[in-house]
């Protein structure tokens, strides 16, 4: 049974006090270090209010209060947009097929928004996204938030000088390389992939931005495989995801 | 063919998208001047009117479907189909699609590439544009159009940033 929900996590202690309704079984709360993001009130909301985050100066950016109790009704046509492949690319392995998603307007149109409403406006200037599905996501993002598109890409494809990552697969190694002109120490970025599972690749692309001096605020993906632990892999670094399936 | 016989002569974005994007000498391999568009991405502003450009030709001709090569085509593609309203379809290497797929043998230089599409799509009768980041001898683009065609869609138009002119299409 896939459980679809909308992700955070939080180690935000209010949870446990929370008023009498709580939130859906499936519901988890946003983590709340990195200090970039401001709620929009002053007080200290109940848990499950939090996941709405906009600048305090802002009342144009007021969330619909009505989507704040529940999931976001965008996320389930999403959801069930996403197409499930057992078997591939080896037995036993399910697939979770983004392409189907592609093929839905408004589907897609609401995945960018989900992902472009949480990060406008919050002085992000690099979308790197990882090849080659992340390349479908990124840069609309970029475009909408005003950000520079930078593709993470496999070996030998980047034509000037790259830095190079090497990260480990289940069985062996693969490397990611990004051009080195294309950040500046200081910048901050987000990091953009369809789908996170052992949190390998995304590790290797924070590590690559990291490297040159960039402050990576964010991993974003469509889904998460939450089984396979990659938000534990990212330990400190916020994840943040639309879908989850288990 | 090219923008600047299209009517988009003095149209004063090209310049700014033709100087963004690094041409890199010799890669992959010495006399091969390569056309990085890596640099075009890196500057909001042409990114976005090179979006635009797109957009503008194709927002009113009933395209549903844009086709995207991999993988450079995936970086423009998309935003291009959800400014407007087509599906993207990508277009892969071999064994990259995990469903049904068909796929359309075309020659490199030395040997030959598969590319394959996703069965179910793309109906008989789509109006699709198919885009690449540049146009060369135009065997992608060729494999990419007998695809779509096997299927009954009508490619309208093959879209590229970058047109080699000294190559034959």
């Amino acid at each position: 049974m896939l459980q679809r929900a909308l992700i955070f996590s939080s180690s935000n202690p209010i949870c446990s006090q929370l008023p009498t309704t709580a939130p859906p079984d499936n519901t988890v709360f946003p983590k709340r270090n990195g200090g970039w993001i401001i709620p929009f009130s002053s007080y200290q909301l109940p848990a499950f209010r939090l996941r709405n985050y906009r600048p305090s100066d802002s009342a144009a950016n007021r969330p619909n209060m009505a989507s704040q109790d529940e999931q976001d009704p965008r996320i389930s046509n999403i959801s069930s947009a996403i197409r499930v492949i057992p078997d591939f690319p080896k037995p036993g392995i399910i697939f979770q097929d983004i392409t189907t998603l592609l093929l839905d307007t408004k589907a897609f149109r609401d995945t960018i928004d989900l992902f472009v409403e949480r990060y406008r406006g919050k002085d992000i200037s690099v979308v790197a996204g990882i090849e080659a599905r992340g390349f479908i996501f990124g840069p609309p993002i970029a475009l909408a938030i005003g950000a520079k598109f930078v593709p993470m890409r496999k070996p030998n494809k980047l034509p000037g000088e790259v830095l190079s990552e090497e990260y480990s697969l289940e069985y062996g190694k693969d490397t990611m390389e990004m051009h080195v002109d294309a950040v500046k120490a200081g910048e901050r970025a987000l990091i953009i992939d369809d789908l996170v599972a052992t949190g390998g690749t995304l590790s290797a692309a924070i590590r690559l931005l990291e490297r040159v001096g960039v402050h990576v605020v964010e991993c974003a993906c469509v889904i998460e495989l939450p089984e396979l632990k990659g938000r534990e892999r990212l330990g400190e670094k916020p994840l943040f995801v639309l879908v989850s399936s288990t | 063919m090219f923008a600047a016989e299209n009517g988009l002569k003095g149209d004063p974005r090209l310049q700014a998208i033709s100087d963004a994007i690094r041409v890199v000498p010799h890669f992959p391999k010495p006399g091969i001047m390569f056309q990085d568009i890596t640099t075009l991405l890196l500057d909001h502003k042409a990114f976005k009117d090179t979006v635009d450009i797109f957009v503008d030709r194709y927002r009113d001709m009933d395209i549903s479907v844009v086709a995207g090569v991999e993988a450079r085509g995936f970086m423009f593609g998309p935003s291009i189909a959800l400014a407007i309203g087509a599906k993207f379809v990508p277009l892969r290497k071999p064994r990259k699609l995990p469903g049904e797929v068909i796929a359309e043998a075309y020659d490199l230089e030395y040997g030959s590439d598969c590319l394959e599409m996703h069965v179910g799509a793309v109906q008989p009768g789509e109006r699709v544009i198919v885009i690449d980041d540049l146009v060369a001898t135009g065997g992608t683009l060729s494999a990419a159009i007998r695809l779509l065609e096997r299927v009954g869609a009508q490619v309208v138009e093959c879209a590229c940033v970058i047109g080699l002119r000294e190559v034959k299409t």
